[in-house]
């Protein structure tokens, strides 16, 4: 690791180019600089893999989950046309890029982009995601770069050929119950295992056979021996703890389950999982990516590579990146990552290379450190909710004039809890940082217990947190969840004194 | 580390496009019902156009778990100008976060769902469950126009359609398979003969019918025919009926004083319907506008729908120029020849009797349909008279429609898809 960047070299003779229309000579003259600025800076990355493509391709690489290729269903499709009217109309410019976790790291840059736009581009996807995907330990722990783009490929082979085999309607209906419960088919503790393609077929396989062959626990019809019998096996309860990754659960444990459809389970789940670490660190990675871009291209104007022209290009878009509308604003919908995790890494520089009295009060270990090795490590190991908590700063907190709003249902006016002075900044900190956090941002929903001796109904039990109750679509869910166990499906809202707040319950499917 | 420059621009475009039909496949009832309305609701001019679809919502939501209204939430928001620790703030209507309305997490609220579907999604849905009448008989029956194309080879046919080559390839390999056994044989023969004139060549009888032997085998294979009937190969070539892609339809209308501007307006939605219809099954369309009240004329689509004239109604003007147009340009074993007819009904009294005859010996066994369509309800002798048609020729139909959300039923129910046998 180096602690500070390496020297420049010799001040470039003249900038480069800046015309308006890209070419692939252009680009590769840009990125060449770029990857020596990167370099220097110690960025380290997987190899990168530039793709050019039109609009229309990145509207549907947007409808896909920003995947280069994903099994079909209709929920895309949707999507799909509300990009699209969204950009014909004009409501919204469509991303200058998107980037893939896989490696090699696959960043689309789209042909409209003018030169300067593909250089920044680059700098932010292919120098800043890029490096932040193989470093962050959310992605090197649960997610595996190398393998995304086949096993994707795979699932899109396997759902089509379900489709013909099963026909459209069953695979849509299947797949719609494992959307509904997809954030519920996320390991958040346990690390998976690493396979290739070859062996993830192969398993499939014997998974399918292995599966149905088992018995399972639901239908253990073999008289059990009288003494033992009734004490015990009431005592029994299935699962044995309560289990949180419900998909899982379903795949394993739904008795009524096809093998096709327990590998189409399986599929959602899987790429559940790859989406979870992207989901808890969007403040981090595209801070991460826009403070690169930031450092890059300035870099690339200090050594005499960019026009002031082409400057002042990237400074408008950047500009407009990371506006954030303060509260009272028209546009203001909450606070806007790139904004945030960008002055957050800007603000960790700071404090490693001019800090205050307050910065060395607050941050003692950082205050005064080489920058670059402590930017390093706040992007490997934390993920939103703890890098907030550990590195928002009371100056960047009266710089964003941030406070907090209490709202209490029992109460009938709000009340604002904290703000940016002396006595709010823990407390602010605090409350910015539980907002990242999935764990508390989503309801937490567990497998509680099937009922093994009567009718199998399934209990799921939602832990309310702080006394939230469940939205509005919590009945339809359930029924989705009712389709995947095949039996009765109830759910207990459980408050926080411990007792059910609210129960939902949906019968067996038709 | 190399750079990989790739351009996809040219490769897999409208990859979502599965992912678009399944969309509409799973909301297709409502779609349709849009279709109708758009159908029904608006001008004729507007029809081919793409349409915009709306679903509602909530129909289209996807559902999740997810923390509902309720419970205590601390939010933190940029920005703060005024307030200060513990102070009070009246819950915003809607209750979600702080103020300045946080966003409710959904973000787009509760618009509707709408997108448009392109012409040819619209049409198609427009014309579900429509078949062309006819259609099977046309193109198995007594159909005009056949193509000859290869359909491998024969073992025979005429000299010039002899191939040559296949025909050598056949007697190459018929030689060498006739000629394998008593060539091994003769292999054999000779080693043997070599053999015993080198060890006992005293044994003369031995070697003499061997010497026999060979002769006869090398006479037997001499005498395999070099080129042999049973080779010959014949290029074959099969005629196939083609389906006639080009189809003319008349369009006959009443301009009559009797016909007001509302009553066109009808006659001119069910012909757009038929001429939409038509370019879905044909190549090539051409149409004819024929007008008429006393006198009938041929005229441009301008003048057809546009022209006001005055003055009686003579109905088998127009049906003897359709004939006169049919048999001078259109001959019906190449074409395939559909009528449609809009009429108030009014007619001269004694040439309904004429139009009736004119249509049932003249013109149904040249076309493949002919519709026609009232636009008023009171049956007058034009009306009876047509009806005795109806029974009597299934390439005849004919509807009422009298005003503007029947024409749409009236089609369908015209062109509904039958069994037709072939």
């Amino acid at each position: 690791m180096m602690t500070s960047p390496l020297a420049s070299p010799a001040r470039a003779a003249r900038p480069l180019p800046d015309a308006s229309d890209w070419t692939f000579e252009l680009i590769d003259r840009y990125h060449e600089v770029i990857r020596q600025t990167a370099e220097r800076y110690g960025l380290d990355t997987y190899p990168n893999q530039l793709e050019i493509i039109s609009a229309e391709q990145m509207m549907d690489a947007y409808a896909s989950v920003g995947m280069p290729v994903n099994y079909r269903h209709w929920s895309y499709g949707k999507e799909f046309i509300a990009t699209e009217k969204r950009y014909r109309r004009g409501h919204m410019g469509l991303a200058y890029e998107i980037v893939i976790n896989s490696n090699p790291c696959i960043s689309y840059l789209m042909e409209e982009n003018t030169t300067v736009m593909q250089a920044l581009v680059i700098a932010h996807a292919a120098y800043g995601h890029n490096s932040f995907f193989k470093g962050n330990y959310l992605f090197r722990m649960w997610t595996d770069a190398s393998s995304i783009i086949d096993y994707l490929v795979y699932a899109r082979n396997y759902v089509s050929e379900c489709e013909e085999r099963h026909g459209m309607e069953a695979v849509e209906t299947l797949l719609d119950s494992c959307h509904a419960l997809a954030n519920f088919g996320v390991d958040r503790y346990r690390r998976p295992s690493r396979r290739t393609l070859a062996q993830e077929m192969a398993e499939s396989r014997a998974r399918e056979e292995h599966a149905q062959q088992q018995v399972n626990d639901l239908w253990r019809t073999v008289p059990v021996r009288e003494e033992k019998a009734p004490a015990a096996q009431a005592a029994q309860r299935f699962p044995a703890e309560p289990q949180e990754n419900l998909l899982y659960f379903f795949e394993k444990s739904a008795p009524l389950l096809e093998p096709w459809q327990r590998e189409i389970v399986r599929i959602v789940r899987k790429v559940a999982q790859y989406f979870y670490p992207q989901r808890q660190s969007q403040v981090m990675n595209e801070g991460w990516a826009t403070f690169w871009h930031h450092r890059l291209l300035n870099t690339l104007y200090d050594d005499g590579h960019l026009s002031d022209g082409a400057m002042l290009e990237w400074l408008t878009s950047h500009t407009n990146v990371i506006f954030q509308p303060p509260v009272d604003h028209r546009a203001y919908s909450g606070i806007n990552p790139y904004a945030l995790g960008f002055a957050m890494y800007s603000d960790i520089r700071r404090i490693c290379e001019h800090p205050t009295d307050e910065d060395r009060a607050w941050f003692p270990e950082i205050a005064g450190a080489p920058w670059l090795p402590t930017l390093d490590h706040a992007m490997r190991n934390y993920k939103d909710e703890s890098f907030i908590g550990q590195f928002l700063s009371p100056r960047l907190m009266r710089e964003m004039r941030l406070f907090a709003i209490h709202d209490d249902e029992r109460k009938s006016e709000l009340e604002v809890s904290a703000i940016h002075d002396t006595a709010g900044y823990q407390r602010l900190r605090q409350s910015l940082s539980q907002q990242y956090d999935l764990g508390t941002r989503e309801p937490n929903i567990q497998v509680w217990n099937v009922n093994l001796r009567g009718d199998r109904t399934l209990t799921l039990r939602h832990s309310q947190y702080q006394d939230r109750p469940l939205g509005d679509t919590t009945l339809e869910v359930l029924r989705h969840a009712a389709r995947l166990w095949g039996f009765g499906v109830n759910l207990e809202s459980v408050n926080s004194a411990g007792s059910v707040a609210r129960n939902w319950s949906v019968g067996a499917p038709a | 580390m190399a750079l990989h420059i790739i351009d996809r621009r040219l490769s897999g475009k409208n990859k979502s496009i599965g992912n678009r039909e399944r969309f509409l496949r799973r909301y297709k009832a409502q779609i349709q019902d849009a279709v109708r309305r758009a159908v029904d609701g608006r001008g004729i001019r507007d029809i081919e156009r793409s349409e915009n679809i709306t679903i509602p919502r909530k129909d289209i939501g996807e559902p999740l778990f997810q923390h509902g209204q309720g419970g205590i939430r601390e939010t933190v928001h940029p920005g703060n100008t005024e307030y200060l620790r513990g102070d009070r703030i009246a819950r915003p209507p809607g209750g979600a976060g702080g103020p300045g309305g946080q966003a409710s997490g959904s973000g787009e609220g509760d618009d509707d769902f709408s997108f448009t579907l392109s012409k040819e999604e619209f049409l198609q849905l427009f014309f579900e469950d429509l078949a062309l009448p006819h259609l099977l008989r046309t193109q198995i029956g007594d159909n005009p126009e056949w193509k000859s194309h290869r359909a491998g080879f024969t073992h025979d046919g005429t000299p010039n359609n002899l191939s040559i080559v296949r025909s050598m390839r056949g007697a190459l390999g018929r030689r060498i398979a006739v000629g394998q056994a008593p060539r091994r044989t003769l292999v054999q023969k000779q080693a043997l003969l070599v053999e015993r004139e080198r060890e006992k060549p005293q044994d003369v009888d031995v070697v003499e019918a061997l010497r026999a032997e060979i002769l006869a085998l090398q006479g037997r294979l001499k005498r395999i025919p070099y080129l042999d009937p049973i080779d010959l190969r014949f290029r074959n070539r099969v005629r196939v009926p083609v389906p006639t892609s080009k189809a003319v339809m008349f369009c006959l209308m009443d301009v009559s004083g009797s016909m007001d501007q509302a009553r066109k307006d009808l006659a001119k939605r069910f012909f757009i319907l038929l001429y939409l219809f038509l370019t879905r099954h044909y190549d090539k369309i051409d149409i004819v506008f024929i007008r008429h009240h006393t006198q009938a004329q041929e005229v441009d689509e301008e003048g057809f729908f546009h022209a006001t004239e005055t003055g009686g109604t003579v109905v088998s003007s127009a049906l003897v120029l359709m004939q006169q147009i049919i048999v001078a340009r259109y001959p019906s074993g190449e074409w395939n020849i559909y009528g449609a007819q809009a009429s108030d009904g009014d007619n001269y009294n004694n040439d309904s009797t004429r139009c009736r005859e004119l249509l049932a010996e003249g013109i149904l066994p040249l076309v493949r349909y002919f519709a026609y369509v009232q636009v008023v309800e009171e049956e007058q002798n034009l009306w009876t008279e047509y009806q005795q048609l109806e029974q009597a020729h299934a390439n005849f139909a004919m509807r009422k429609a009298t005003s503007a959300d029947q024409i749409y039923p009236v089609f369908r129910n015209l062109f509904r898809k039958q069994r037709v046998p072939a």
